[in-house]
């Protein structure tokens, strides 16, 4: 069998924990190979051994035949490994060439060449079809396009064979069918990819093979053909899974939020929440829907806080909370799992423990009179690691040393367990396995049931359908639909999200 | 390794290096490496009279080392320490030459104006950071300038009648202490070690056991959560460099009120202020560290001085081993790699 990969029952510890135990994948020349497995199972540790990040105390990699020893990244490059991480490692203030041929210039009497550069990066984007500017600033250019910066560096420096950790859980739905795309292209061009992805229906649509993990042990792999998202989701998780989360008609009682003709700018003074009018009642879903850009961020910057609005007002159970400073607001019931969890939901060098109390540090029994009690925080930590399933070795560990998902059910446990009136729920279960979605989508409702108001922003439009009571369409900065989910489509949501507005009877706008 | 255990060995494998490439360039220029060493050695250790003196010139390296450290806790590089200090030292003399009070009342009170006084330098810069995003760094190398020019513009002026020096303090307001001086043979040994070791101690609890310093750490860490979790990260700048500018002001004190009992017009830095950052850097800006890496700094300083008499080493060869260690210290980066690579040879 062609093999261009094939890692061999490679075993990897973390102190404490076993991340990878005996784990086996080959991969096929120009297949593109899923690597599916819950939050934690230790996949994007096999790749970073594969990327010669970590060294494995155990077992054989060979590319293409030859074993191989891959201690660094230089080592996997020469093979023709690539790797796309999920947190990009880009510099903010140089261009996409610059930043592609970082460590790797074209020289001439030891000056760079930036224009040869340039050339040499048009040609690779216009080949893969990758639509890159070679001379954007990163910090100019969204998320998807810095994702295919990533791309043409690891095409730039000659691989074959590229890794994805997660690529589609921080791009948008469009972003994601031209990534689909940008795939297929790669293999036609007779590359081979692994692609680590917790979102089964992506695996269906693009993948030749499928290798399982679950907490660190190989349990198999499947020819994608063969199977079905059901199958894989119990595989994985090893239970049955349930996609759409039963839940009850809600009960909608008082007014938690309420927005009326709020005006917020975003950095650059652009108002890109323009008099927007919302409300949110005790006991139900509201979702929101809309395209990435239409002002969603600035939203909930500035319901929480941390951005100033211009004009307009927004009531928390009937009391002005415009920009009060996010202490009060917090303190006046409002929880918030935030969209970027690196930069806004941890403090990577806390210890999760510490993680659990980072807005209730200053209160009983947390602290008295200034003094920290730790014991108290380690034990609410034990709780809400046990109740909400982190994986870590210890509520010692560093945030830093968890997995993605397993980070971002830490704060979905820190936020939920204040029990807060209202919860803003940004993307929550971007990165999260079917299981961990399963679980957190319940959690959501049980506070709605429980009489609590909760705001929902996501991409996917399935989430919102499947777990909003409401669901609420932006549209540059305005809210111009409100739609029942038992009556919509994702088509008829997409049209509203690219500003068509509804003409049939029995559906208004909020105002 | 344990990470713990490597945070430990990287500073004292920079030191070793320090010293190996001292020797290299000590063989290179001609002189006796075992010579100088055993002078550098008994220049700090092979006499009470040193140790004293090495005690003594501890002190204030513990604190203006634990200034730079807590302020980098906290994300903030202050390199105002020297001239905190220079404020801290002429306050807390003026006190101690302004009027005689009964000791208990005069001497903590020259210590706290010390204290107060380098404060007050240091918010400067951290209103400055906190308000307008100016960089401290920028603004607490300006304030040293000025710190230094306007003191001697006191001490000349206000505090003695055209001369480069004050009256000494009262006794009332002194740190020394004829029973530890009886004690080292007559070094200048003082009280103020023990405040040293009090603001280590102090330090080491405000960061790791109470809110203030879990705040503190927090937005030295990630500034964007810490505010998103409702702290209030520009009142937290502000503080840190408050309560670095004390410690810096204290080392002053230290000076003032124990060392010398005076204050003198200064034709440059003292550099105390200035050691401070590679004692923090090499201390791993951990109160404990700054005890040990002070003690490191105190020593070679002091030794330093016997080895010009013993081995006819000049002293400005301790300056540069001190600079490599700093170096060294520095590229620990390059340090781990080699550990790294030592370990995973010993895997294989
Ligand atoms: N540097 C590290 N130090 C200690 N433990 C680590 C480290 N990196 C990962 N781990 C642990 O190893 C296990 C596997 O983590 P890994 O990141 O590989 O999971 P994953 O399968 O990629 O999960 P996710 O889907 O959530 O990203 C986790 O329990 C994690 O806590
Ligand atoms: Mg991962």
């Amino acid at each position: 069998m062609d093999y261009v990969i094939e890692m061999l029952n490679i075993r990897k510890e973390f102190p404490g924990i076993v991340a990878n135990d005996n784990i086996t994948l080959q991969v096929r020349k120009g297949e593109i190979h899923a690597l599916l497995g819950e939050n934690g199972a230790g996949k994007s540790t096999l790749m970073n051994v594969l990327f010669g990040l970590y060294q494995p105390e155990q077992g054989e990699i060979r590319v293409k035949g030859k074993p191989v020893k891959i201690t660094n990244p230089n080592i996997a490059n020469d093979l023709g490994i690539g790797m796309v991480h999920q947190h990009f490692m880009l510099v903010d203030t140089f261009t996409v060439t610059e930043n592609i041929i970082l460590g790797k210039e074209i020289t001439s009497k030891g000056k760079i060449d930036i224009k040869k550069a340039e050339q040499e990066v048009r040609k690779i984007s216009d080949r893969y079809g990758l639509a890159v500017d070679p001379k954007a600033k990163i910090s100019d250019i969204s998320v998807g396009m810095q994702q295919r910066v990533e791309i043409l560096k690891t095409l730039y420096r000659g691989a074959d064979i590229l890794i994805f950790d997660e690529p589609t859980a921080v791009l948008t739905p469009q972003e994601i069918k031209e990534l689909i795309q940008i795939m297929k292209t790669l293999i036609a061009e007779g590359k081979s990819i692994i692609l680590i992805t917790h979102k089964l229906k992506e695996i269906m649509e693009v993948c030749d093979r499928v290798t399982v993990i679950r907490k660190g042990k190989g349990i198999g792999t499947l020819n994608v053909k063969d199977t079905n998202p059901n199958e894989l989701a119990s595989i994985m998780v090893g239970r049955e899974v349930v996609f759409k989360t039963e839940k009850k008609p809600s009960v909608p009682k008082q007014e938690v939020l309420e927005i009326i003709n709020l005006v917020v700018n975003d950095s650059r003074g652009v108002p890109v929440v323009n008099g927007l009018n919302l409300t949110v009642h005790a006991g139900e879903i509201v979702g929101i829907a809309g395209v990435d850009g239409n002002g969603q961020t600035e939203l909930i910057e500035a319901i929480t806080g941390l951005r100033k609005s211009e004009s307009g007002t927004i009531k928390l159970n009937g009391k002005e909370i415009q920009n009060m400073s996010p202490r009060k607001i917090t303190e006046a019931g409002v929880g918030h799992i935030p969209q970027d969890r690196h930069k806004h939901g941890l403090v990577l060098d806390f210890p999760i423990g510490e993680n659990m109390v980072l807005q209730t540090y200053h209160k009983k029994p947390f602290s008295k009179n200034g003094i920290l009690n730790f014991k108290e925080i380690y034990r609410k930590a034990r709780t809400l690691i046990s109740e909400f399933d982190v994986r870590t070795p210890s509520e010692y560990t560093l945030a830093r040393a968890l997995s993605g998902g397993n980070q971002q059910k830490a704060i979905i446990g820190r936020e939920v367990d204040r029990d807060p009136d209202l919860l803003i729920a940004a993307q929550p279960t971007r990165g999260l396995d079917v299981g961990a979605i399963e679980f957190i989508h319940k959690r959501l409702i049980e506070q709605r049931d429980n009489g609590k108001a909760v705001l929902l922003i996501s991409f996917e439009l399935d989430e919102i359908i499947n777990v909003s009571d409401r669901i609420a369409v932006i549209y540059e900065g305005k809210i111009i639909a409100i739609v029942d989910p038992k009556e919509t489509t994702e088509q008829e949501l997409g049209l509203l999200m690219a500003g068509s507005k509804r003409k049939e009877a029995g559906v208004g706008t909020n105002d | 390794m344990t990470k713990r255990l490597r945070n430990l060995f990287i500073p004292v494998i920079a030191v070793l290096l320090g010293i190996l490439s001292g020797t290299l360039i000590m063989i290179v220029s001609g002189y006796d490496p075992i010579a100088g060493f055993t002078s550098l050695w008994y220049g700090a250790f092979g006499d009470l009279y040193y140790t004293g003196e090495v005690i003594r010139q501890v002190t204030p390296y513990i604190l203006s080392g634990l200034a730079v450290a807590f302020a980098f806790r906290v994300g903030l590089f202050n390199i105002g320490v020297e001239g905190q200090l220079i404020v801290g030292w002429l306050a807390a003399v003026w006190i101690g030459v302004a009027f005689e009070l009964p000791k208990v009342i005069h001497l903590p009170l020259a210590i706290l104006t010390a204290a107060v006084a380098g404060a007050i330098w240091a918010f400067i810069p951290g209103l400055l950071k906190a308000k307008f995003r100016v960089h401290e760094v920028i603004v607490t190398i300006m304030m040293n300038y000025i710190a230094l020019h306007i003191t001697n513009y006191i001490i000349r002026t206000v505090l003695s009648e055209k001369s480069d020096k004050t009256k000494t303090i009262f006794e009332s307001a002194s740190l020394r202490s004829p029973f530890l001086e009886g004690l080292t043979d007559y070094s200048r040994l003082h009280w103020g070690i023990l405040i040293s070791l009090a603001c280590a101690f102090t330090m080491w609890f405000l960061l790791e056991k109470t809110t203030i310093g879990y705040e503190l750490r927090s937005v030295g860490f990630n500034h964007h959560a810490s505010q998103y979790a409702g702290m209030n990260v520009n009142r937290n700048i502000i503080l840190s460099m408050i309560i670095s500018g004390a410690f810096a002001g204290l080392a002053g004190a230290m000076e003032g009120l124990g060392t010398f009992g005076y204050a003198a017009v200064k034709g440059g830095f003292t550099g105390v202020g200035f050691d401070g950052i590679a004692v923090a850097l090499l201390g791993g800006n951990t109160a404990v560290g700054v005890i040990f890496s002070a003690l490191l700094f105190g020593a070679l300083k002091v030794g330093a001085l016997n080895m010009p008499l013993e081995s006819g080493i000049p002293n400005e060869l301790v300056d540069i081993i001190i600079a490599l260690i700093v170096f060294f210290v520095a590229s620990s980066y390059m340090i781990r790699w080699i550990i790294d690579r030592f370990n995973n040879k010993g895997v294989k």
